[in-house]
């Protein structure tokens, strides 16, 4: 077990290294138009050329890429382009709003694609072709539709909601719920209803397994069997569902936050994109990619410790 | 849908239906899989969707006499109507015209990203099934790590870098879509690889090219087809998404950016959200609906369920006396017949018309080749048959009282569930699959007798290990407490026989116990069977096809073919004067008795002997 979770860290950091590697190669071939950028069109040259060498741009890639590593190394990511925040500093204020969100909407998801894709499973019937015919419909419309009709719909003609959020730093919890609801509602919606299909699917494996017909054979009683046996089996398989939901989710809260105008990550990301302002660019793949290495290696500990076969050994 | 974009899925979750029972022959004739694709309603209108999306694009100029990027400030946000058939947006742009424009580029979008994923993820996908290695390795890898980042991040540190291009993104996210392809692709060689006909191709000398080529790409083409509705859909969500949060090229009209301006004046003119919206929402769908209804037609899934007539008169079958004179017997089958609905309409018989007894301290063998619905007529007694089986005919009835009623159609559970454990045993035929992998032997083994026997937990194991001890287990309390996955095969089936004891069962089913085990091991599970049967003296049906067994085992016997019986009688009887045809023909294809035939070598070898 102690062996499984030290390999996939390992290979975790392995691949953070390579997409830091690569992204901060990427994004510095262009770095040249960087200065006019932030100068404006009527900067002379020589004021470009001062302003490439304070942000250091005017050095190698290769060197610049070593002192990006060695400073990532003391959690040093840089230094905004435009504002001079540190890319931490900026990132670590905006964390906890998206992660709020990604969070909420993941455990909304786990509980109710679970009940979901189960009764589907067991019913059959009419259970199981309405969520088929959601899954289609939630696969057929992108997040952005769906939440630009939510704002339509929920906080424009019916005004149940706001449509933008008044989230700022030290905001208490009813801000926070008041202007997270909604989005987190878009994220669900979006999720749900192939994350319920996906599970049905796990369970119906399960449910075919000759384990269960002897389990029924011998007087069990068909609610154990469900919520102890295969629940249990089919929790593997469900929570790689879950797991690339979340990936998504980490993904879709960037269209979520510009919709809502959400101070968090996904707006930071769409604003630095803009502006080219490239270490903050960076710094949110960096936090993507250490986001999905420690879930993936969440997911893999329940699952060797669901599985007496990596749990015994 | 943005959210499982780093998730392109093949399975869909339409997990095969049980359309008929394994080991059932019998077989399905397909037809051409575009006409079904036509036939089913999903695929028609998926069809309908995109060919006008097509159409849309190939014609847009004759369609529109507006230009798509002429603004007019006198005229923002007009209503429809006029000379602006949908109105026009905040900078007084026709919104028909962008709307007609906007589907070449939507379009064009999609068929990139598929493009470059396929030309990526097919190759790389062939290469590491078909020859493993290092590129295998590496492939799998690269794999993983592409598929852990969220698209979204990816195209914009890409745009952030290059600026932005539509074409640049779609590339990228080709890129990002093409482990789909590829794990597809491997998945597919490598099944194929193996198979006895490619080798057959590798001896009769043909080039790794040619077999890849002509019988590795059939099997992979139907699976990229459906993946590629999946692509094609995922890309223009991805593409309108990044045209929605303005990182798209300004220039060009597209419908993400037609909501992104719909969205801004949402308070002014929210119907010019709609259009876009919409033209959105149907090509996905449509892709979507293709997607699926492709694998439908492909996999040959169609719903094979009947609506069955709900049982008149309440949930609550009444018992009904069974026939005067027959209470004695332990279990009663009369005239059997089980069916299974196929894809195409229509029944499929297994079991047709089966009638015996067993009485107790009885043990009966039902003999017959594989698919001779000897494990069907087990599981009908035992009311463990899948759920789309319906009982055609006959009724069963134990201990006196009917477990299926005659006219029934399917097995009453609140009769049988009581039944099963308590006084009917199983006995399955494959001991691994048949324990949970997740919890330990002790625990499978002692549940019921808590929960059926009503026993106290320490009761229910003082009683397990002695059962374990009573199968010739040598050491119980190492068993009792190990996982399924610790013991041996020979070991697991003793688990599972001491399981179908555990609770002191009339009458026990035992479908094929030995034919999963050495040779060895039969005959000692075999002693452990009998030896309890006698000392239990309860009724055994050992379902099997190897005479030997019902030699060692029976009273006895009923002969079952292509789902009738051929022949019954006594042990002796049956061994020494089969009367049918079918029973001689199995009897002669044993071994046992026989005299030993010549060495096929015996001539070679003496001519080799210098």
């Amino acid at each position: 077990m102690l062996t499984m979770i030290l390999r996939r860290l390992a290979s975790g950091v392995a691949v953070l290294i390579v997409v830091a590697v690569l992204t901060f190669v990427l994004l510095n071939l262009s770095a040249g138009n960087v200065a006019r950028n932030i100068l404006g069109d009527q900067a002379t040259p020589d004021a470009v050329a001062a302003k490439n060498a304070e942000l250091g741009l005017d050095q190698p890639v290769l060197t610049r890429l070593g002192d990006w590593l060695s400073g990532a190394v003391h959690l040093d990511f840089g230094k905004s382009f435009f504002t001079n925040e540190p890319v931490f500093t900026a990132i670590g204020s905006r964390l906890p709003v998206t992660l709020a969100m990604v969070i909420a909407s993941i455990l909304l998801i786990a509980v109710f694609a679970t009940l979901l894709g189960m009764l589907a499973a067991v019913r059959r019937g009419w259970v199981d072709s309405a969520v088929q015919v959601l899954a289609i419909v939630g696969n057929s419309i992108p997040g952005f539709v769906i939440g630009v009709l939510l704002v339509w719909l929920l906080a424009i003609t019916w005004q149940v909601f706001n449509a933008v959020s008044n989230i700022s730093p030290g905001s208490g919890v009813q801000t926070w719920v008041g202007s997270l609801t909604l989005p987190v509602i878009a994220l669900v919606i979006n999720g749900l209803a192939s994350a319920a299909q996906q599970i049905r699917s796990a369970f119906i494996r399960q449910l075919d397994q000759d384990y269960v017909r002897t389990l029924r054979s011998r007087g069990i009683s068909e609610r154990e069997i469900l919520f102890k046996h295969v629940l249990r089996s089919a929790a593997p398989a469900g929570l790689t569902v879950l797991s690339l939901q979340f990936i998504g989710l980490l993904g879709g809260v960037v269209i979520i936050e510009s919709i809502f105008a959400i101070p968090g990550m996904g707006r930071l990301a769409v604003d630095a994109t803009t502006k080219g302002d490239l270490p903050i660019v960076m710094g949110v793949v960096i936090y993507t990619v250490v986001v999905v290495i420690v879930v993936n290696l969440i997911v893999d500990i329940i699952n060797g410790w669901l599985n007496p076969k990596v749990r015994v050994s | 849908m943005t959210d499982s974009t780093s998730s392109p899925r093949v399975d869909g979750g339409t997990a095969p239906a049980a359309a008929a029972p394994s080991g059932q022959s019998g077989h399905v004739l397909r037809s051409s899989p575009l006409r079904r694709l036509l036939k089913s309603p999903t695929g028609l209108i998926a069809l309908v969707i995109l060919a006008g999306v097509v159409l849309m694009a190939l014609l847009a100029p004759l369609l529109t006499s507006q230009d798509p990027n002429h603004a007019d400030l006198t005229a923002v946000l007009l209503p429809p109507g006029g000379d602006h058939l949908l109105g026009t947006d905040s900078a007084g742009r026709d919104i028909w015209a962008r709307l007609v424009f906007g589907s070449r580029l939507t379009l064009a979008a999609a068929a990139v990203a598929a493009v470059v994923a396929i030309a990526i993820g097919l190759p790389s996908g062939l290469v590491a099934g078909y020859y493993g290695g290092i590129f295998d390795g590496v492939a799998n890898w690269s794999t993983n790590v592409l598929m852990s980042l969220p698209a979204i991040i990816v195209l914009l540190a890409v745009r952030a870098a290059v600026g932005p291009s539509v074409w640049i993104s779609m590339v990228i996210f080709g890129v990002l879509l093409s482990p789909g392809y590829y794990r597809l692709t491997r998945t597919a060689v490598q099944s194929v690889r193996n198979e006895l006909y490619v080798d057959a191709a590798r001896v009769s000398g043909l080039s790794d090219g040619r077999i890849i080529s002509r019988h590795v790409l059939s099997v992979v083409r139907a699976p990229i087809i459906i993946q590629t509705a999946i692509v094609a859909g995922l890309s223009i969500t991805v593409a309108s998404s990044l045209d929605f949060l303005g990182l798209g090229d300004p220039t060009v009209p597209t419908w993400g950016v037609m909501v992104s301006d719909g969205f801004k004046n949402i308070y002014r003119q929210p119907i010019s959200l709609l259009w876009s919206s919409l033209a959105i929402t149907l090509v996905i769908g449509g892709f979507v609906l293709l997607g699926n209804a492709l694998r439908d037609s492909l996999e040959d899934l169609e719903k094979t369920k009947e609506k069955r007539a709900k049982p008149a008169g309440g949930r609550r079958a009444r018992p009904v006396a069974v026939e005067v004179g027959t209470e004695h017997h332990l279990l009663k089958v009369t005239d059997l017949q089980v069916a299974y609905p196929q894809p195409r309409g229509g029944r499929k018989v297994v079991v047709d018309g089966v009638s015996f007894h067993v009485d107790r301290d009885e043990v009966v063998g039902i003999v017959g080749e594989s698919g001779s619905g000897k494990s069907q007529t087990a599981f009908s007694i035992l009311g463990l048959l899948p759920d789309n089986a319906i009982l055609t005919r006959g009724a069963i009835q134990f201990d006196g009282a009917y477990t299926v009623a005659p006219g029934e159609d399917h097995v009453t559970q609140s009769r049988l569930a009581p039944l099963r454990g308590k006084r009917i045993g199983y006995i399955p035929q494959e001991p691994m699959s048949n324990l949970d992998p997740a919890f330990t032997i002790g625990a499978q083994l002692s549940r019921p007798m808590v929960t059926v026997m009503g026993l106290s937990k320490k009761a229910a194991k003082q009683r397990a290990l002695q059962l374990l001890a009573s199968v010739g287990i040598p050491d119980p309390n190492r068993t009792y407490h190990a996982y399924p996955h610790e013991v041996s095969g020979g070991m697991a089936q003793r688990v599972l026989i001491a399981g179908a004891i555990s609770c002191e069962p009339d009458l026990i089913i035992a479908d094929e116990p030995t034919t999963a085990l050495d040779v060895t091991v039969q005959a000692e599970v075999l002693d452990v069977m009998r030896e309890l049967q006698q000392r239990l003296k309860i009724g055994i049906i050992i379902v099997t096809h190897n005479f030997g067994v019902v030699a060692d085992m029976c009273d006895r016997v009923l002969v079952m073919q292509d789902g009738s019986l051929v022949e019954t009688g006594a042990v002796r009887q049956i061994l020494h004067a089969p009367q049918h045809p079918y029973t001689r023909m199995l009897l002669s294809s044993m071994l046992e008795g026989k005299t030993p035939m010549t060495h096929l070598l015996a001539d070679s070898t003496a001519g080799s002997d210098r």
